[in-house]
């Protein structure tokens, strides 16, 4: 039987030990603030400057000398462009490399020093990707200032980041179930493209949507690759034109993206076209949101049915 | 690897009578990295019978039951290094490196510890197996399901929610869903990891009266922590300690009157 005296002192050692509880709390929710709040006021400054700027007009005109006539038409269509072809090159390969390097590649010294490598890559600054790109993509195999070289050089830039994001919604899958498959006879190839793919789906497109948020923002590696800043036509759509485009003649358009289109607005003197600057702003931070908010909701679809 | 025929014979093969051998386990060396695991192990295995394993924790069953099944080659550094499994009628090395695994799996089929049920609905659970083999035709595959899910006595209880997810089942279901996939593609050999450890006494008790079923149709090959589940349902026992077989008998024999000490000792459980 306990005594009444030491269950008091066993009730002050609580109190005692739980302070360091409220300690933390409140250190938490300060540190939580911080980055919400100064977020919040950074965007909501900018929504006030941009928002009224925002009309059916500066969706649908090109960059013009005048700041009230200014819009982002050229810079929209070139991020969407842009935004496709990475989409459609990083995809593919970071997801069969990332596959590979999970499911079939030996494990051994140049496995690991690939792999250490990767985690390497996702960190190296993003203008070196673009001076890449310039000898490379530019230079050597001439896709020239374009659409093509600009998505590859961000499918460079987010393929570590879709790699990773790839192993390790891999790694998410239990061992059971993998060797489960093997169990019933399957080759490598059926595991992969009958389990280990459809199961690691929303984890990959989690990845993907990372990456391609850190992409529709980059400007530095397009800069580098010498993408226009004033630009006031559209690559021809295919079979449009005289004579007709071909299917794929836009990639090898010049463009502008969001990013450039900001950058250089807020370089110009007048006020006018800082505030054209923070109401492109306000489109690319939804355009992010709205990216983010697809790849919620698709997530939410591909794990319905995903229960272990 | 050595050739089936260079192998002696371990002579163990008779027993119950009648008895036709399906596999017979000669000499196995078998390492993790360089941890000995299974040292000169041999064992017959008898058609249409259940043979058990037991043992302390530790000793090297599952490591045996996965060399049946060539789980082993799906990890790195694992190494058959001596001996082998012989597979009868066929009389070949089921471990000789030019023998592909995924033959043996489809001839081989494994139920785990924890039921594994894939994500999927409970018709593809079973359906599965015989998909990766090629089979495509609806009704064909239709009628296999069934008659697995029959097998495995899941049937009644899910032929009205074919389409729903195999995780969704209890945890008996779900282990007797995977019963099904591993007997839908009409296999000859089918290893059991301690089925019955995640369930719960009644769970149990219908897995057992299954698997003395299914020995009409398949040769049966099971783990098991539980003597008594031993005594219960096999034909025949083996007694492994620190990756070494100490005594294989028909499970009467084992049971009532152990040959060695040591294997007394564990099953009255004075040791283990
Ligand atoms: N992947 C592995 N790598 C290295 N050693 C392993 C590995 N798996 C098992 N072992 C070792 O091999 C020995 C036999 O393991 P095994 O899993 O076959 O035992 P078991 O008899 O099935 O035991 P339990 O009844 O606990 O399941 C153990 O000493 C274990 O630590
Ligand atoms: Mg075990």
């Amino acid at each position: 039987m306990m005594k009444a005296a030491d269950l008091d002192a066993i009730r002050a050692i609580i109190t005692r030990a739980k302070r360091w509880d409220l300690i933390f709390s409140v250190l938490g929710i300060l540190s939580l603030m911080l980055g919400i709040l100064t977020f919040v006021v950074l965007f909501i400054d900018m929504a006030i400057q941009g928002v009224p700027r925002l009309s059916y007009d500066f969706f649908t005109s090109f960059p013009s000398r005048r700041a009230e006539n200014a819009g982002i038409l050229s810079a929209w269509v070139g991020t969407i462009l842009v935004m496709l072809v990475t989409a459609l090159s990083a995809v593919p390969l970071g997801v069969a490399a990332g596959v590979y390097l999970e499911e079939y590649a030996p494990k051994n010294w140049m496995t690991d020093i690939i792999e250490i490598n990767i985690s390497n890559l996702a960190g190296i600054p993003s203008i070196v990707y673009g001076l890449l790109a310039l000898g490379l993509f530019v230079y050597y195999f001439g896709f020239g200032q374009s659409i093509l070289t600009a998505g590859l050089t961000l499918a460079l830039l987010i393929l570590p980041v879709i790699i990773v994001a790839t192993r390790e919604a891999i790694r998410a899958i239990p061992q059971s179930i993998h060797e489960g498959s093997y169990a019933c006879g399957a080759t490598t190839w059926q595991t992969v493209s009958d389990h280990i793919l459809p199961y690691s789906s929303a984890g990959i497109l989690t990845g993907v949507i990372i990456g391609m948020a850190r992409a529709i923002g980059e400007t530095a590696p397009i800069i580098t690759i010498g993408a226009l800043t004033f630009i006031a036509f559209l690559p021809t759509p295919p079979f449009a034109g005289d004579p007709p485009a071909g299917m794929f003649d836009w990639i090898f358009a010049p463009f502008t993206v969001m990013p450039i289109q900001m950058f250089n607005w807020t370089s110009r003197p007048e006020a006018a076209f800082t505030l054209n600057a923070a109401a492109a702003g306000f489109v690319l931070v939804f355009m992010t949101l709205a990216m983010n908010g697809l790849a919620i909701y698709l997530r939410y679809q591909l794990r319905k049915n995903i229960k272990w | 690897m050595v050739n089936p025929m260079q192998i002696p014979s371990t002579g163990l093969a008779a027993g119950v009578e009648g008895a036709v051998l399906k596999a017979d386990v000669r000499d196995l060396d078998f390492y993790y990295g360089a941890f000995h695991a299974l040292k000169r192990v041999s064992m017959p295995i008898h058609d249409h019978m259940v043979t058990a394993l037991i043992g302390p924790s530790g000793c090297g069953k599952s490591t045996l039951l996965r060399c049946f099944n060539r789980m082993h080659d799906l990890y790195p550094g694992n190494k058959y290094a001596g001996g082998g499994i012989v597979f009868y009628p066929d009389n070949t090395n089921l471990l000789a490196p030019d023998v592909d695994p995924i033959e043996v799996r489809m001839r081989i089929s494994m139920v785990f510890q924890k039921p594994n049920p894939f994500p999927k609905s409970i018709y593809e659970n079973v359906a599965y197996s015989l998909r990766v083999r090629g089979m495509r035709n609806k009704n064909e595959l239709d009628d296999r399901v069934e008659s697995a899910l029959k097998g495995a006595a899941l049937w009644n209880e899910v032929s009205n929610r074919l389409k729903e997810l195999g995780a969704n089942l209890s945890g008996g279901q779900q282990q007797r869903l995977c019963i099904a996939r591993a007997l839908a593609s009409d296999p000859e050999i089918i290893l059991f990891d301690e089925p019955t450890s995640a369930l719960d006494p009644i769970a149990t008790a219908s897995i057992e009266e299954l698997i003395i079923e299914l020995k009409e149709k398949v040769t049966i090959l099971i783990v098991t922590h539980n003597m008594q589940q031993a005594a219960r349902i096999s034909d025949y026992t083996a007694y492994m300690y620190l990756g070494e077989m100490v005594e294989f008998g028909v499970t009467d024999q084992i049971f009532i009157k152990p040959q060695k000490k040591a294997t007394e000792d564990y099953i009255t459980g004075r040791f283990g």
